[in-house]
């Protein structure tokens, strides 16, 4: 092989690079769901489980659009209830601290939403 | 072309329809072989490339050359020095110096050739390379278990998501890695030249390629998972204590096929101009073969007949012949007798 004192380290980098998730994750044991404080009263929220897992951000995006700019503010969920648009009043009044809940799951993804640049964050009872 | 676009679309459709019901397979197996075959792969090529000799001493010129101390040297296009070598790989790799270079012929009012510069090949080939980069980089928060990830990660995602446009916002680099490849494949199909050397394993990487980052787009914006049901799955895989992948929506197992392809594809294709670009002897090598000797390394070892042997055989006929002689036959005879005793 020519120029092994150039080759060699280069592959060792590529490698190194390449596999870095894998040793970066080395130790750490097995990776649990962040698990986030469910209400303890209500059961179900605005819209199924599912829905709000995966759409929850779409959902808020539309409420604050039909709220803000058409002073819209009920909703009818596809199950038919009607509920009032609020972050403030609706959501929070359920989820009512941000560390336990909306934190778990977005730090755990990376995940950093500007809901509280405008909004005042629930911080729970304490 | 409607070769590759046909397989991909078939690659499409398997993981729509079979991987799904198929999770252990395309959901563990097949991408833990995909990053085996990709790493093994691509050292392959590399050794191979580092096995072959350089015989000659063949860097382009794209200037003037160390001469006479009054005469300006090109020190990055005709690199004398190592450093100017360096400098020369550095902005070839990052900034694609060579397809700045790039220029355009074209036949004008009747038989008159003209030269352009074309910088289009340049700009679209480092969006799409730089957007790539950052959505693989991305993707780390992702793959990584830890419980704080680290800034940089953060900061990325910042800046690529800084217009605020849409929930979840929208990444720039995603609609720049799409008009990137949708240009650099427009190229080879509306530029006649382009596209009759075009081949098959031209126009694969670019429709996988879009494939991907299409997925990537719907499964983001269009069609959303569970984000944390999907990253508990990708860091329990990455920590080798995979889980089942069942229950995954069609489009992440989508996703998920175009990589391991790409990755089982990437050794054996032109994709390895990744790792190729730093063993090009065009590129590599400094332009002082008028000053330093290129010892080509695949020589045999030389024989050599020198003078003196040349007498010894042939002593006493020059001598008859009457040729001057550096060792006479006496001197030669005496010389035989010490060395005998």
């Amino acid at each position: 092989m020519y120029n092994a004192k150039y080759i060699w380290p280069g592959i060792i980098l590529f490698v190194v690079v390449f596999t870095s998730p894998f040793w970066m994750n080395m130790g750490l044991g097995k990776y649990e769901r962040p698990a986030v404080a469910l209400p303890l009263t209500e059961k179900y929220c605005v819209e199924s489980r599912e829905f709000m897992a995966a759409e929850h951000m779409q959902l808020l995006d539309y409420w604050r659009d039909v709220a803000l700019r058409e002073e819209k503010r009920e909703y009818v969920a596809t199950d038919g209830t009607s509920w009032t648009i609020s972050l403030q009043n609706t959501c929070m009044s359920c989820h009512a601290n941000k560390v336990e809940f909306c934190d778990k799951c977005h730090n755990a993804n990376g995940v950093d939403p500007y809901c509280w640049d405008c909004h005042v964050e629930p911080r729970g009872n304490n | 072309m409607l070769f590759s676009l046909l397989a991909v679309i078939v690659l499409g459709g398997i993981a729509w329809l079979v991987a799904p019901n198929m999770p252990g397979f395309f959901g563990i197996i097949l991408p833990y072989a995909a990053v085996l075959v990709f790493l093994a792969g691509f050292v392959w090529r590399i050794m191979n490339w580092a096995k072959s000799p350089v015989p000659f001493r063949i860097p382009t010129t794209g200037g003037q050359q160390r001469s006479l101390d009054f005469i300006k040297p090109a020190r990055l296009d005709s690199p004398f020095t190592k450093a100017g070598t360096i400098g020369r790989m550095i902005l070839e790799v990052l900034l694609f110096r060579s397809l700045f270079r790039n220029t355009k012929a074209e036949l004008k009012d009747g038989p008159r050739m003209v030269y352009w510069s074309s910088k289009w090949l340049w700009i679209f080939a480092l969006i799409f390379h730089y957007s790539f980069l950052i959505i693989f980089i991305r993707h780390f928060r992702l793959f990584l278990g830890v419980d704080v990830l680290p800034f940089c990660l953060e900061a990325i995602d910042k800046v690529d998501s800084m217009l605020q446009v849409g929930i979840p916002r929208f990444y720039m680099s995603d609609a720049l890695i799409l008009a990137g490849l949708l240009f650099l494949l427009c190229r080879r199909l509306f530029d006649y030249k382009i596209r009759y050397i075009s081949l098959p394993g031209d126009y694969f990487p670019l429709f996988l390629l879009l494939g991907i980052a299409g997925s990537g787009v719907l499964m983001r914006y269009f069609m959303k998972g569970d984000i944390a049901t999907v990253k508990t799955f990708i860091v329990n895989l990455v920590s080798f204590g995979p889980i089942s992948a069942s229950g995954l929506p069609p489009i992440f197992f989508l996703h998920l096929l175009f990589i391991s392809t790409l990755l089982i594809y990437f050794p054996f294709s032109k994709l390895m101009h990744m790792g190729g670009v730093f063993l090009s002897p065009t590129r590599n090598l400094p332009n002082n073969s008028r000053a330093v000797h290129h010892e080509n390394p695949w020589n045999p070892p030389k024989k050599f007949h020198t003078y003196a042997a040349y007498e010894d055989d042939f002593r006493d006929l020059m001598d008859e012949a009457g040729l001057p002689l550096e060792i006479t036959p006496e001197e030669a005879a005496a010389r035989a007798g010490a060395a005998k005793e």
